[in-house]
């Protein structure tokens, strides 16, 4: 029990996949303008993440391990990951409409964002099992839904403030992400 | 041989005749019906976005055409067009339309007015509005931070001297600056009304003057001149009823401090179409 928390924890806050791992940066940039828009974001990378943990454990152990196919395994999660974002694509715009219009063209980039892939991958890099997987990557999904929350406020006061007219928009937001994840290297040893 | 080339091979087939069927049983369980017309009539509109129709925005307003048979006049940016193209979706007659735009109603350049003081706060005229009511001497005029030329939708507004200036061959007549405005300066009318009151200050005449070199000052020379009894002054403002006037311009001509003006600029193709729409 112990063992999982310091996986959820560690996955989260100390290796913060956005803001420690620098993974997923094009849809922490893309859809943290808005409050709800980044929770709804959060929300579908979190479910993705375990899903894809929960799917991809299995067929790496069982197929891919007996058949000498382990280099396979980025083509094979890149699938398993492109599946559940069509689920959870079809899902949103049957029942959300609304947040489905918000997220736009950053769902379908669930895809191919590196932190999901990242996540299955670190599974298998540091041998876990197929509960410390489902942990890890719900920490690492919460972590993403926390670093896009936390920085979405952020945002909304580096907007509102008057910056100089060449930080204006871009550079201004990628100062301040840069210092948002500089703070999260506080929690950086907090479980060795 | 087979293990390395046709295994994996099979083993991604596989995977991927697994996945699609998933997809399949998915798309039919989270299936979502449109009305084909919908998606036409969307199409049809010029997405501004404005609200100007009064629905949230282009995508609603179609939505609302085809389920609950609003009007299809109601969009002010598309004009005649976009009411003749739904209405052919739809199946219906053509619904007649009339061109809008918006008129600044003030005219307090900095020559006409000065400031009151420096303000140094947000960029913006709301948040100028809230401190003393702004930093310009007249507390009705145009504050000149540019709320409106932000949310236009057509770039069709600039700030010129002090004071919003719109682009009448530009402007789409869609008010989301109407909206915008923290003194409510800016109108929205038939493109075919060509004389405006340029003051919105309701203060007494004497206050008018000590800030204002073209304020209204309430005179009621211009309810005087009028022929055709379209101008009325109500508290210290002149009011045109564009139900009566027409556009003759004798009140602009006569107007001792120039507060109301005929449309200045030639209309250019664009606007001329509009008016020759309305007519």
């Amino acid at each position: 029990m112990k063992e999982m928390l310091v996986i959820l924890l560690s996955a989260m806050l100390v290796d913060n996949f956005v803001l420690s791992k620098f993974m997923g940066i094009c849809a922490f940039l893309g859809v943290s303008k808005k409050l709800d828009s980044a929770v709804g974001m959060g929300a579908a990378v979190t479910f993705v993440m375990v899903c894809a943990a929960i799917v991809t454990y299995p067929i790496y152990t069982l197929i891919l391990v007996p058949m000498g196919l382990t280099y396979l395994k980025t083509v094979a999660f890149i699938l398993i990951i492109a599946l559940f974002v069509q689920i959870v694509e079809m899902f949103l715009k049957k029942a959300v409409p609304p947040l489905y219009k918000a997220l736009g063209v950053f769902l379908p980039l669930i895809t191919t964002n590196c932190a999901v892939l990242g996540a299955t991958i670190l599974n298998i890099d540091n041998e876990y099992n197929l509960g410390q997987s489902i942990v890890n990557s719900l920490g690492a999904g919460l972590g993403f839904t926390l670093a896009l929350i936390i920085f979405s406020g952020v945002r909304q006061r580096v907007n509102a403030a008057n910056t100089p007219e060449m930080f204006k928009g871009v550079p201004a937001t990628l100062i301040a992400a840069s210092i948002v994840s500089v703070s999260f290297m506080g929690f950086s040893g907090m479980f060795s | 041989m087979v293990t390395t080339y046709i295994l994996p091979a099979l083993v991604f087939a596989a995977i991927g005749l697994i996945a699609g069927v998933l997809l399949t049983v998915c798309s039919k369980v989270f299936e979502v019906k449109t009305d084909e017309r919908i998606e036409a009539v969307n199409e049809a509109l010029p997405q501004v976005n404005c609200g100007s129709c009064g629905f949230s925005g282009c995508s609603d307003y179609a939505n609302a055409i085809v389920k609950n048979g609003v009007p299809t006049n109601l969009c002010r940016p598309g004009g005649k067009d976009a009411s003749e193209k739904i209405s052919a979706i739809m199946g219906m007659e053509s619904m007649e339309t009339t061109a809008q735009i918006a008129v600044v109603r003030c005219n307090g350049s900095c020559e006409n007015t000065s400031n009151k003081f420096k303000f140094d706060g947000i960029s913006s005229c709301k948040a100028a509005k809230r401190f003393y009511g702004g930093s310009a001497a007249c507390s009705h005029g145009c504050l000149g931070y540019g709320d409106c030329m932000t949310v236009c939708s057509n770039d069709a507004i600039t700030i010129e001297n002090g004071v919003a200036r719109i682009d009448r061959s530009k402007c789409l007549g869609c008010g989301l600056c109407a909206k915008a405005c923290p003194n409510q300066l800016i109108v929205v009318h038939d493109v075919t009304n060509r004389v405006d009151v340029c003051c919105s200050s309701t203060e007494i005449g004497k206050a008018v003057r000590a800030v204002c070199k073209t304020g209204c000052i309430g005179c009621k020379k211009c309810e005087r001149t009028c022929e055709f009894g379209a101008i009325t002054v109500e508290n210290n403002l002149a009011h045109i009823d564009y139900s009566k006037c027409t556009s003759c311009g004798k009140c602009a001509e006569n107007c001792p401090v120039h507060a109301i003006q005929m449309c200045t600029g030639t209309p250019t193709a664009v606007n001329l179409d509009k008016a020759a729409v309305a007519k």
